[in-house]
């Protein structure tokens, strides 16, 4: 298991191909004065060029978890284990995975096979998890209206840790639970948050005050996602996933959310 | 417990036709019966034959679903699934859902057909919180002719009104509709129904398909299993167990707690008072209906709650 040590730690995840909002993303890190980056896995899927994703990351040399979508390419699976039923939403997730594992290099999916599952984190001492999903699976949607609190003392109590961050869903949110316990979904930086903003969304953790839990800042971040747009465009993705871009509301992979999220979005 | 003993396991037996043993994995789903096996509806494909004079498995008062609740927080529930038959039979329908979105996400099963505006009023107002309140909503098909044929004489209309209403008050109701076409057909009659809907004015529809479970009245509709329609030791060894239901949930009612909202008529379903101990108890999966749950996996969950991490048919990488 890696471990890492910090006390000012930028953590962000679904980086979906999106090159340009994970160059944002590393200048705000360190404009915010974060002494470490960490992602939280599925580089590819869903945007342009997944290669240029891949070579950012790996040159600065970020330790990175692999999601179900890294799991999938790296392995060679034929889809990205997200599990639809919706016919529509498997027709996009489809493409969308068939031109990533086309467009990824061999090499770099073999770095995404050996990508370890959680990375440990001593946040100043606090003992942080850091997976994709859920430290029991990395295609488990840790959604804030779907999770009760009793589920997720559940899992900090068996993973050992006083923190837990994930991402996967795609939606950022926290929860801070008794005593001096958190759990954060940091979002995606591939996508916006389906609220109508389209800047991308990441956490900074920092170490808890005495007796508290650790602390979060939300970084939303701006990027030119017009720019990624018309990549998307370029390159025959579908239109439904550019629109997503540019207006920060999701149009596809609507089906696996809840209630309360699926209802505050547009579609 | 550490993650790694909160797995589901499955247990071979020595003989290849014995079903295999499924261990459960942690308690993620409970399921309260809240009114037993009553229904207003005497649907012909009701897998545990429900109807307004069935009273195998009766009433749970609020006090009962209270005391499990509270149970269920030392056991890191994660969500709750209200059901029946129809839960909306229950006089305290309404308290009880509210208890149970203070726990957690709460899911309510129900046929549609008994939804009022005051109910629908209070469940919004106590769905304002943390927690997402769920309504699956059971039709067949697209519209009457192929759902009232199963569900009785003006239920798709009736179920539609409450699906209206739900709508009208914010929710967004998971429509939920049991294979009984060809799967081929899957796609087509998911679109139709999704049409269905958005010519109701729901902008955002939610459609769950089901297999259909052949038993209770479903096996004398249909026929039931063959005699190989069974899980046997060695099924199985390399699948994920996870997708079955009675791997992470259990269900309370008002004689006990079952394996899964599936077996209720099935007597060795029965695990006893003890919620703690039910939940880890060893079960055979040697009942027929194991089968479709063993085919087609998380059958009972919400859309998303389970998804497969090894595909049913591993066919070839990606090009
Ligand atoms: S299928 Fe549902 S609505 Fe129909 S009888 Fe059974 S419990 Fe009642
Ligand atoms: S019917 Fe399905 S959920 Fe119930 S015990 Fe059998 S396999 Fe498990």
């Amino acid at each position: 298991m890696i471990r890492i040590s910090a006390r000012r730690v930028a953590i962000f995840g679904g980086v979906y191909s999106n090159h340009l909002a994970l160059e944002a993303t590393l200048a705000d890190a360190a404009a915010a004065g974060a002494d470490e980056a960490i992602c939280l896995g599925d580089l590819g899927a869903f945007g342009p060029h997944p290669d240029r994703a891949c070579e950012i990351v790996r040159q600065a040399g970020i330790a990175v978890v692999q999601g179900n979508y890294d799991h999938s390419l790296g392995h060679g699976l034929p889809d990205c284990r997200c599990g639809y039923t919706d016919p529509r939403d498997n027709r996009f997730a489809a493409l969308s995975y068939r031109y990533t594992y086309a467009r990824t290099a061999p090499t770099h999916r073999a770095w995404m096979r050996d990508l370890p599952p959680a990375i440990r984190l001593s946040l100043d001492g606090c003992e942080t998890l850091l997976c994709h999903g859920s430290p029991r699976r990395a295609n488990e949607f840790l959604w804030e209206s779907s999770t009760s609190d009793a589920f997720l003392a559940w899992l900090l109590d068996t993973s050992d840790a006083a923190a837990l961050c994930v991402s996967h869903t795609g939606l950022p949110w926290t929860r801070e639970l008794p005593p001096g316990r958190r759990v954060v979904n940091v979002g995606a930086i591939g996508r916006p948050a389906n609220d109508g903003d389209p800047r991308v969304v990441y956490a900074i953790l920092t170490a808890a005050p005495e007796g508290g839990a650790p602390g979060v800042e939300w970084r939303r971040v701006a990027y030119d996602h017009s720019a990624l747009a018309s990549e998307m465009r370029e390159e025959g993705l579908p239109e439904e996933f550019a629109e997503t871009i540019e207006t920060g509301w999701w149009t596809t992979c609507l089906e696996v959310l809840p209630q309360k999220e699926r209802a505050r979005g547009r579609y | 417990m550490s993650l790694e003993h909160s797995r589901p396991r499955a247990r071979s037996h020595p003989d290849p036709t014995a079903p295999p043993i499924l261990e459960p994995g942690h308690l993620d789903a409970l399921w309260l019966q809240v009114t037993g096996t009553l229904c207003n509806l005497r649907c012909g494909h009701c897998f545990i034959s429900c109807g307004p004079d069935n009273r195998a498995l009766g009433l749970l008062s609020i006090e009962d679903v209270r005391r499990r609740l509270e149970e269920s927080v030392g056991l890191g529930v994660r969500e709750y699934y209200v059901t029946g038959g129809e839960p909306f039979l229950h006089p305290g329908i309404v308290d009880i859902l509210t208890l149970a979105l203070s726990y957690g996400p709460t899911t309510v099963l129900t046929n549609g057909t008994l939804l009022k505006p005051r109910h629908v009023e209070l469940l919004a107002a106590a769905a304002a919180g943390r927690f997402s309140l769920e309504f699956r909503i059971s039709i067949d098909g697209p519209d009457p002719a192929s759902n009232d044929g199963l569900r009785g004489e003006g239920s798709f209309e009736r179920a539609m009104e409450g699906f209206d209403l739900l709508v009208s008050f914010g929710f967004l109701p998971i429509v939920t509709v049991v294979r009984t076409w060809e799967t081929e057909a899957d796609p087509e009659v998911y679109r139709r129904i999704v049409a269905m809907l958005r010519e109701r004015g729901c902008e955002k529809p939610r459609v769950k398909t089901m297999p259909a479970l052949r038993i209770g009245a479903e096996a004398q509709r249909s026929g039931g299993y063959a005699a190989d329609e069974r899980v046997v030791s060695g099924m199985l060894d390399d699948y994920d167990l996870d997708q079955l239901v009675c791997a992470h949930a259990r269900v309370v009612t008002d004689h006990g707690i079952w394996v899964c909202p599936i077996l209720l008529d099935a007597p060795d379903g029965n695990l006893g008072d003890d919620l703690t101990v039910a939940a880890r108890a060893p079960f055979a999966l040697s009942h027929a209906a194991c089968h479709t749950c063993w085919l087609h996996g998380a059958i009972c969950s919400n859309p998303g709650v389970v998804a497969p991490e090894t595909p049913f048919a591993t066919a070839g990488a990606a090009t």
